[in-house]
């Protein structure tokens, strides 16, 4: 099919950023990096399931769920999990 | 921060989709997709995957996905294989399908594919129950695992499909666990290197269905393997080989009470239970040592 094509005969979604809304706005807890103690080794980011934490090790904290995965793996323990106020 | 060098930076699938906190199978299938690369077509079938990813008219899979029926993802996929063969295109096919669509409804498309011998790789994320619906027991759930339809926990085993798969003689076949990410990267990267069906089946710890909190889905993953629940193994043309994290467990498995305690499903479980569950762990192991040593 060519991308000119009128007529779609199937639902087709196309790849956005966001497409299912913003998810960080379902945290309760915001993980805090403890640069001090963080050693970057990656693990949070290696674990994260949404790859809210990129290669420099920031948060996503539009996406970012607050699961916690990162702060339950991180060796140093430099993540802690913030209640967020609102 | 270059921990894991060999895996590429690519994320194939965008922020974010509408999986819940801390879902394992969205960190499966972040690897998968990883180690397939853009020349990828998934099928999925109805599952968790089919719903998290997006509002239509947008998604957050950045390959193509073929959202299909419950009982025929093996089966399209195999269509879909031999028509990219048929037009010259080596386009990776993966079937991504969920323990319900595998062991159970989706089990005689897949069956067939592997019988026919179709170009393809199946992929079975086991989180032990129909997750998505609301978790129902499946033909993947473990004895003694309370789920939504049977409340007292389950009276029956799990259904061992990769002895199933393994009767189809397919070129390759591995187990794997979202929480080793790395090994399932690899064990993805070689399944797609055969010609011919292979299988990977991933347990995927599920936060609400197996009901404990969110942070735990990789501590989880690594205690099943740890205690020796799930076990990591690849068998290639039929040669069996286990991995250094289940040959860990074999040697000292840590208590299988250590597992199951930090999971609501397990709560108030018997003891004879435990009993039949250890005693089949240690049969299951056995199995697959001596079945090490023979290949």
């Amino acid at each position: 099919m060519t991308p000119d094509t009128k007529r779609e005969r199937l639902a087709i979604s196309r790849p956005t950023e966001g497409a299912a809304g913003k998810t960080g706005t379902w945290r309760v807890f915001r993980p805090v990096v403890d640069k001090e103690k963080c050693n970057a080794c990656g693990l949070c980011s290696t674990y994260c399931p949404d790859a809210a934490i990129d290669a420099e090790l920031d948060v996503d904290l539009v996406f970012c769920k607050g699961g916690g995965i990162c702060a339950n793996e991180c060796p140093k323990k430099a993540i802690s999990m913030v209640r967020e106020e609102k | 921060m270059d921990t894991i060098p060999e895996i590429p930076k690519e994320e194939y699938i965008l922020k974010c989709t509408s999986a819940c906190a801390g879902c394992s199978d969205s960190l499966a299938l972040r690897y998968v997709l990883k180690a397939a690369g853009p020349d990828t077509v998934l099928v999925v079938p109805a599952c968790c995957t089919s719903v998290i990813q997006g509002i239509y008219p947008n998604t957050a899979f950045n390959v193509p996905v073929y959202n299909i029926a419950f009982a025929s993802a093996a089966a399209c996929a195999s269509g879909m294989s031999n028509a990219f063969r048929a037009a010259g295109k080596k386009t990776n096919v993966i079937a991504y399908a969920g323990d319900g669509g595998t062991l159970d409804i989706g089990i005689q498309a897949m069956s067939g594919a592997f019988e026919r011998g179709t170009d393809f790789l199946y992929i079975c994320y086991d989180n032990e129950a129909y997750g998505n619906t609301g978790m129902q027991r499946s033909g993947g759930t473990p004895l003694g695992a309370r789920t939504t339809t049977t409340p007292t926990g389950k009276t029956d085993n799990k259904k061992d499909i990769d002895a199933i798969i393994a009767a189809h003689d397919p070129p390759y076949q591995a187990t794997a666990c979202a929480a080793y990410p790395q090994d399932l990267f690899k064990k993805v990267t070689k399944a797609l290197t055969f010609r011919g069906p292979t299988f990977i089946h991933i347990l995927a710890p599920c936060p609400p269905g197996w009901r404990y909190s969110t942070e735990k889905s990789v501590e989880m993953g690594k205690l099943a393997v740890k205690s020796g629940m799930w076990v990591l193994y690849e068998r290639e043309y039929g040669k069996l080989t286990i991995g250094a994290q289940s040959k860990a467990a074999i040697k000292k498995p840590i208590p299988l009470e250590d597992y199951l305690a930090p999971q609501g499903r397990f709560k108030g479980i018997d003891p004879k239970t435990v009993d039949i569950l250890k005693q089949r762990i240690a049969k299951n192991l056995a199995k697959l040592a001596a079945e090490e040593a023979a290949s």
